[in-house]
């Protein structure tokens, strides 16, 4: 098809997907979008994640940068005013014009605020964009009462955020029950129990008549029963409406109530103009959810292709986490409608005590699911949605699928039996057909299928679908799936761990005349030593383990190119006195060493040959260093920022947050290394989120983020939980890290086993904080154990003359290595290259 | 320690030291007239000594003697500490490239004393030299 130019008004969700895709389509079409909002698009779904702890950046979709990067024309900051259809142009508030050839409207929508008198008085505020949020920021700032009306979605959505803020949350709904659209009678009013167990305040059935100024707070809502609530701020959040006036005003088709009307190929009554999102009206209905946004997105751009694909309505179906709970709805919820001309048949489960409730509406052969209600445990929101959406046929007794499993019995649905149309995710449109289609291209894991088809990347609900599905199509072909060791051992490092737990095997030798055949080899020596120490945390250069250990570790340094070694004394959260400053400097003039700082906030020294470590350390030692562990798989370094004691902006003390942790958790050995960080505010100078486990200042304590990573493969750290206090943060800490040790592959960093931890983030919360497996105090007292028996190997170690006999160059003889030559470099040494060398010393 | 004691046998360039310098399950290093030798100490193998190159062809470094021993599909290797490739301590050949090989020195137990030859064995089945004066 021809290159045409095409301008897409509105930079949200929506829109940015389509310029996002189009941009794909590398057709060399002329792309230009326009956003109202200063900045580019972000996600909106998770707008109340900036008050438990995300900066709005964290919510970017996209930037400035990257539309360049792929040849879109970006303007943000200022509306489209008018379309000239006749001359095929649009016009900006600034007066810039833009011609298109096809122009898109993602205009997306607006809250709609109740024609209450009073409603337009200060207090009175929105919630939809991240400059809303600002504005309930500042409100909150000198309020103490915060009313939400409307308690559906986004309005329960809208309460949390109240709620971060640390508001007391009404939430006032003019329906006699909450989320009456997704939820049925009985869902809502579990929903309404668990949410005012959050001290959140619901009141129902209540119409507000007017906003007048309050006696003791700043405003009070009255109600049409009489009654009357005072607050600091009212946010609207009672529903959307479409943004069409732009359509309007150019004489373009929209609804009675609005919305702009379109066709399967999602063409407004101008058919050179698209409409797409909430801003469009398909079928006499606003599709106010972000996934049939994308359908229609997708609708949009295939009419720029030779294979059209029409939009035929989507599925309204959600599962989501509302103030923490978990609510999912799929299909005919209310269980209302007639199927085939007979009335549904429903099934349902309620359990007050464990707060759940779930509901199945199946036909009345009881062979297809029509719908499903889910309150406080979606875990069967996966396989039923497959059931809905592929029409496949249900067991035998499908109510089954919902009761708890006391026996095991649930029936999971086995990824095989689903057909290649089948959606995994529904949040990138991943069918099963395109995960086997990876597959056949090479994938062989999750983790590759992850990266090649995105499958499970946006809200990881389907990472156990995914998994099982993967699996399955893995052993179809006879791949052979283990995650095993090495030849010597036919178990993954978890089930080593476990072994030699329960074995209570203290030693490698144990372990392989137990579990394992031949001699071992430098892949499982070192796991096996690593798990001794995770789990008994013996000397590491005891007879019986030295012979298992990394070169690393064997001589507690980390060697270098030339066989040299480098020298890191901790330092612990980077704080340093002038004094053993002075010593460091000292000991490194002394033995000709070359220095650099780490990133880590430590210092590195260089070029020490192996029979020198004894005397550097007897020296470091005397001044009162210990040993770095930079040569270790173990806890690294945490990293600080100067925080409350010195800093204008720091909130809390973070240096010694990072001293405490640090040395807490030093000499604790794990699958990998381990870094951490102590921020003092939300300014980040610690950068904790690249951290394994990073940890944040607040007003109220401490955020808690995990799983982060810099280095090859960078991942942000997930937010596991806010506003800690010093004894909790290290609870969850001492619990995290164990669970880690545990339950990790050989050299895993947390970013890939979060990767591939099934559930995600959710379960991992669910093992630390709520302790779901009950091992909690188990990994308490693991990690306990680990901390009363630390040593400083370094200390051990030179007063260990046997232990010193290692640290020789040759057993023969006191000369050194003739190889390693040095030449100076910016007035230091450094290892001299081939061709120096051979000058230096003539051989 | 530490007391280099250069012999001759043969008019062969010899190391001669005492046992108790030796790492069970892991290497050491000789020096001989101006080689680098890593002898390894398997007490649980037959024979219990091996000796190799100490030189990294690949890593460019003196450092075999300071890596991890084992075996792959049963064949005795040591791998390098600085990039991991496996060396045989029979044949020295390098497992991971075919190109690359070390030299296999002899290396035997008299009682106490460690005797390694910078004469190069020239099979890795090949006994042990008999006699030393």
């Amino acid at each position: 098809m021809k290159a045409k130019k095409i301008v897409v008004v509105g930079n949200g969700m929506v829109g940015h997907y389509y310029v996002e895709q189009l941009a794909k389509q590398n057709a060399g079409h002329d792309i230009t979008v326009i956003g109202a909002e200063p900045r580019p698009a972000y996600d909106r779904v998770h707008l109340s994640e900036v008050f438990s702890g995300k900066n709005p950046e964290d919510l970017a979709l996209t930037t400035r940068e990257h539309y360049k990067d792929i040849g879109v024309h970006a303007h943000f900051g200022d509306a489209v005013a008018r379309i000239d259809r006749k001359a095929k142009e649009v016009i900006t508030d600034l007066g810039r014009r833009f011609a298109y050839d096809k122009l898109v409207l993602a205009t997306g929508s607006y809250p709609f605020v109740p024609p209450v008198p009073g409603s337009d008085q200060a207090g009175c505020l929105t919630y939809r964009t991240i400059d809303d949020l600002g504005a309930i920021r500042a409100h909150a700032r000198d309020g103490k009462v915060g009313v939400v009306i409307g308690g559906g979605l986004l309005g329960l959505e809208c309460a949390n955020a109240l709620k971060s803020v640390g508001l007391e949350t009404h939430v006032v709904e003019f329906a006699p029950g909450l989320m009456g659209v997704q939820l049925d009678n009985g869902g809502s009013v579990m929903l309404r129990q668990m949410i005012e167990e959050l001290d959140v305040q619901v009141h129902t059935s209540k119409s507000t008549q007017k906003i007048v100024p309050g006696n003791e707070r700043r405003l009070r809502m009255e109600f049409a029963d009489g009654s009357a609530l005072e607050t600091d701020m009212i946010v609207f959040s009672a529903g959307i409406r479409p943004y069409d006036q732009l359509a309007k005003a150019a004489d373009i088709t929209v609804g009675e109530r609005g919305g702009i009307v379109i066709d399967y190929h999602c063409r407004t009554s101008d058919s050179d103009i698209f409409a797409i999102g909430e801003c469009a009206l398909f079928g006499g209905r606003i599709y106010g959810l972000v996934a049939p946004g994308y359908r229609m997105a997708d609708a949009a751009l295939s009419q720029l292709t030779d294979t059209p694909v029409p939009f035929q309505g989507a599925d309204m179906s959600t599962k989501l986490k509302l103030l923490g709970i978990d609510v999912g709805s799929i299909g005919d919820s209310h269980g209302k409608a007639l199927h085939n001309g007979q009335p549904p048949a429903a099934f349902l489960y309620s359990n007050d005590r464990e707060r759940v409730y779930k509901k199945i509406v199946v036909s009345a052969d009881g062979k297809k699911l029509l719908g499903a209600v889910l309150v406080g445990d979606c875990s069967d929101y996966d396989t039923l949605l497959q059931f809905f959406l592929n029409d496949m046929e249900l067991p035998a007794n499908p109510e089954g699928i919902i009761l708890p499993a006391d026996n095991g019995a649930t029936p999971l649905l086995a990824g095989m039996s689903l057909p290649a149309t089948a959606t995994i995710c529904s949040c990138l449109n991943v069918t099963k057909g395109a995960i086997v289609a990876a597959i056949d291209g090479g994938c062989c894991s999750v983790a590759d299928v992850k990266a090649t088809t995105k499958a499970s990347t946006g809200c990881g609900g389907c990472a156990a679908l995914l998994k099982s599905t993967v699996n399955e199509e893995l052993a179809a072909r006879g791949a052979e799936i283990n995650n095993y060791v090495c030849e010597h051992f036919a178990y993954s490092r978890q089930e080593m761990f476990h072994l030699i737990k329960v074995g209570s095997l203290k030693t490698f030798d144990d372990m392989l005349h137990k579990h394992g055949k031949g001699r071992g080899c430098d892949v499982c020596k070192p796991a096996v030593a690593s798990i001794l120490a995770s789990l008994f945390n013996d000397y590491v250069l005891r007879k019986e383990h030295a012979s298992l250990q990394d070169t690393n570790d064997t001589f507690l340094a980390n060697m270098q190119k030339d066989g040299t070694y480098s020298i890191v004394p901790r330092i612990a959260g980077g704080e340093i006195s002038a004094e053993k400053l002075i010593v460091i400097g000292e000991v490194a003039k002394k033995y000709k060493l070359y220095t650099k700082i780490t990133g880590g906030q430590r210092i590195d020294l260089f070029g020490a040959r192996v029979n020198q470590l004894p005397d550097i350390w007897s020296e470091l030692v005397a001044a009162g260093f210990e040993t770095g562990h930079a040569y270790g798989k173990a806890l690294r370094t945490v990293k600080s920022c100067v925080g409350s004691t010195w800093c204008r902006y720091g909130v809390q003390d973070s240096v010694r947050m990072a001293i405490l942790i640090e040395n807490r958790y030093k000499g604790v050995r794990s699958p990998h290394k381990l870094k951490s960080a102590v921020s003092g505010c939300t300014r980040e100078c610690a950068e904790a989120q690249s951290k394994d486990f990073g940890v944040i200042a607040t007003e109220n304590g401490w955020n808690l983020y995990v799983c982060g990573n810099g280095g090859m493969k960078p991942r942000h750290a997930d937010l596991f939980a806010t506003d800690l206090d010093d004894a909790t943060l290290i609870q969850y800490i001492d619990r995290f890290l164990m669970f880690y040790i545990r339950t990790a592959d050989r050299l895993q960093r947390t970013s890939v086993w979060m990767n591939n931890l099934e559930g995600g983030l959710d379960y991992l919360r669910e093992v630390i904080i709520e302790d779901k497996l009950g091992i909690a105090a188990e990994l308490e007292a693991q990690m306990a154990l680990l901390l009363d028996t630390y040593q400083c190997e370094w200390k051990t170690t030179i007063e260990d003359p046997e232990k010193l006999q290692r640290f020789r160059q040759f057993v023969n003889s006191t000369e050194e290595d003739a190889h390693v030559v040095f030449v100076q470099e910016r007035g230091q040494p450094r290892p001299a290259k081939d061709n120096e060398r051979a000058a230096l010393a003539p051989h | 320690m530490g007391t280099a004691i250069h012999k001759q046998f043969n008019n062969e360039p010899i190391a001669v030291f005492s046992k108790a310098n030796l790492l069970e399950n892991s290497g050491v290093c000789a020096l001989i007239n101006g080689v680098q030798v890593a002898v390894f100490y398997l007490p649980t193998e037959t024979p219990p000594l091996y000796a190799i190159d100490n030189y990294d062809p690949i890593g460019g470094a003196n450092v075999l003697s300071r890596g991890i021993v084992g075996d792959i599909n049963g064949e005795l290797v040591v791998a390098s500490p600085l990039y991991k490739q496996h060396f045989s301590l029979h044949s020295g050949r390098c497992l991971e490239d075919d190109s690359v090989q070390v030299s296999v020195y002899q290396a035997r137990l008299e009682g106490d004393a460690v005797i390694v030859m910078l004469q190069k064995a020239q099979s890795q089945k090949q006994n042990i030299v008999q006699d030393i004066a």
